[in-house]
């Protein structure tokens, strides 16, 4: 499996945290290095939250992600602030339903999902982020399904059992945008 | 072995802790370390704990001496500003000749700073944690799991030589999450006669103090501490060298720039540079001697630190400045990237072919 330079960016509340944990967690039910790094501080109060994410066959350096080849912006803001840091050649995967591309780049592959729209659509209120978290995996295929499946197992807490399945059909759905 | 799960490094450092069999934490919540006393808070009353949050960082370093000098393992934790704070009460129990744990999660400073990683109190550390002819053993993980290695044998170190033991990370260190297995490992604090504890009358009782008013007694005090010290540098310096065999340029770096660091030497060894990483682990004592064999080779030497230069002093000390010493930093909680690094090395190894 290649390595993988991730960010996942949004509003606080989006839940962009959990689904880089979700990654990482799949990362490494594989065997793989994982890291995983929020960011912190007075912005993630109701401004924008984001997380870098590194998935890698060796041993993880600079857990902070500065050019990522994974790219995932639930919010306008997130991506006028990482679009231009994507590595070409690389995956940028917005909700359309909330992010307006101002710029596009020539050299990214740009995945359009209407998480949020779909999400009210299918009952999924409040996960779009797995929705993006679907088609993340059909598009890189960093990890099997069955892996994520592991990984959405450790990540929901008990107390929040009865919405793991929610989650899958998310994920599923998203995989087939 | 345990298996491996996914553990931000604050909340690692504090399950290491209560597996060291440390049963008494007194702290006080700043970023970006909060999440020890948050997950202590929880974990701590369930093993049979006492986990407090005091009313400011003296209270709670003071509780600290209190706790150890009845002879128990102990811990707190900080970031910068909380340190200089606790730094009286630091002294007081270096004085006192009393074991602990101290977590120094490192922030942006000086004075409140920011909250982004830092690594600016390398020098508080290793030279001066409190007033007085004073040392705390200074541990520099780099990694999550490294973090609760040493935590375990922070407690065994600091009971053994009864010298504080300082864990020196970084908020990059403490937030981020990496896989971590917890050693499967009995532990077993030292005696410690001299603890001030209850006793059923059945012995003198013990008395912990750092007042000494004669000066010869108090000059005996510090030549047998310092005794220790030197014990302490002969025996626990470590540090890893990785690609250092043939380097023609030594890197050298701790903690969260190590990580960096050790990218860039990758990087740069892929591109036919002859470079290598020494990453001390122990910052007091300072590994001197793995320093002078992993820099053999070197005709000049890099160090890179998330501060405006304090650990590059000793390197030029330990080298006794017979080869070059470059320094490259960011501070106030900018993190350098590898690729930064390697163009520094390229333009040191152009410099050292020519």
């Amino acid at each position: 499996m290649a390595s993988y330079n991730m960010v996942f960016a949004g509003f606080g509340g989006q839940g962009v945290l959990f689904t880089g944990k979700v990654v990482a967690y799949a990362g490494l039910i594989d065997g793989k290095e994982v890291s995983w790094l929020p960011s912190y501080g007075p912005e993630m109060r109701g401004g924008t939250a984001n997380c870098s994410v590194c998935i890698s066959d060796l041993p993880v350096g600079s857990p902070l992600v500065t050019e990522p080849d994974v790219l995932i912006a639930m919010n306008g803001p997130s991506y006028d602030k990482f679009i231009d840091a994507v590595k070409p050649g690389g995956v940028v995967i917005i909700d359309s339903s909330l992010v307006n591309p101002s710029k596009r780049r020539e050299d990214v592959t740009l995945c359009e999902v209407p998480a949020t729209a779909l999400s009210n659509e299918e009952h999924l209120e409040g996960i779009a982020n797995m929705i993006l978290l679907g088609k993340l995996l059909e598009s890189t295929g960093f990890a099997s399904m069955e892996t994520v499946e592991q990984s959405v197992q450790k990540c929901v807490p008990a107390s929040k059992a009865h919405l793991l399945e929610h989650n899958l059909r998310a994920i599923r759905l998203g995989m087939e945008q | 072995m345990a298996e491996r799960i996914l553990m931000k490094g604050n909340e690692a450092i504090a399950e290491a802790a209560i597996r060291a069999g440390c049963r008494h934490f007194f702290g006080y919540p700043i970023t970006p370390q909060t999440e020890v006393s948050a997950y202590l808070a929880k974990r701590m009353p369930k093993v049979g704990g006492c986990f407090l949050q005091a009313e400011s960082e003296v209270a709670a370093i003071n509780m600290v001496l209190g706790a150890a000098a009845a002879g128990v393992r102990v811990m707190t934790s900080s970031s910068s500003p909380g340190i200089s704070l606790k730094s009286e009460g630091i002294s007081y129990i270096i004085g006192s000749d009393l074991p602990c744990v101290i977590l120094n999660i490192q922030r942006g400073g000086p004075g409140l700073g920011g909250i982004q990683p830092s690594q600016a109190d390398y020098n508080q550390a290793t030279k001066a944690p409190g007033h007085g002819d004073a040392h705390v053993m200074v541990f520099a993980p780099s990694t999550v799991q490294e973090m609760v290695t040493c935590i375990f044998d922070m407690f065994d170190l600091s009971e053994q030589y009864r010298v504080p033991a300082m864990l020196l990370g970084d908020g990059l260190l403490g937030q981020m999450m990496e896989p971590v297995e917890f050693p499967d490992v009995k532990v077993t604090p030292a005696e410690k006669p001299w603890a001030a504890n209850g006793h059923q009358n059945k012995r003198e009782h013990n008395v912990v103090n750092s007042l000494y008013l004669q000066p010869d007694q108090l000059e005996a005090k510090n030549i047998e501490r310092f005794e220790r010290y030197a014990q302490i540098q002969a025996n626990e310096t470590r540090a890893e060298a990785f690609e250092t065999e043939d380097c023609d340029v030594l890197v050298v770096a701790y903690g969260a720039s190590s990580r960096i660091a050790r990218s860039a030497v990758m990087n740069a060894r892929a591109q036919g540079l002859k470079v290598g990483l020494l990453r001390p682990i122990t910052l007091w004592p300072f590994p001197k001697k793995e320093l002078l064999k992993a820099s053999k080779t070197a005709k000049d030497i890099l160090v890179v630190e998330m501060s405006m230069g304090q650990m590059v002093d000793d390197v030029k000390l330990a080298l006794e400045c017979k080869k070059p010493v470059h320094f490259f930093g960011h501070t106030g909680g900018i993190i350098p990237t590898p690729a930064e690094v390697l163009e520094q090395l390229k333009t040191i190894a152009g410099g050292a072919a020519k």
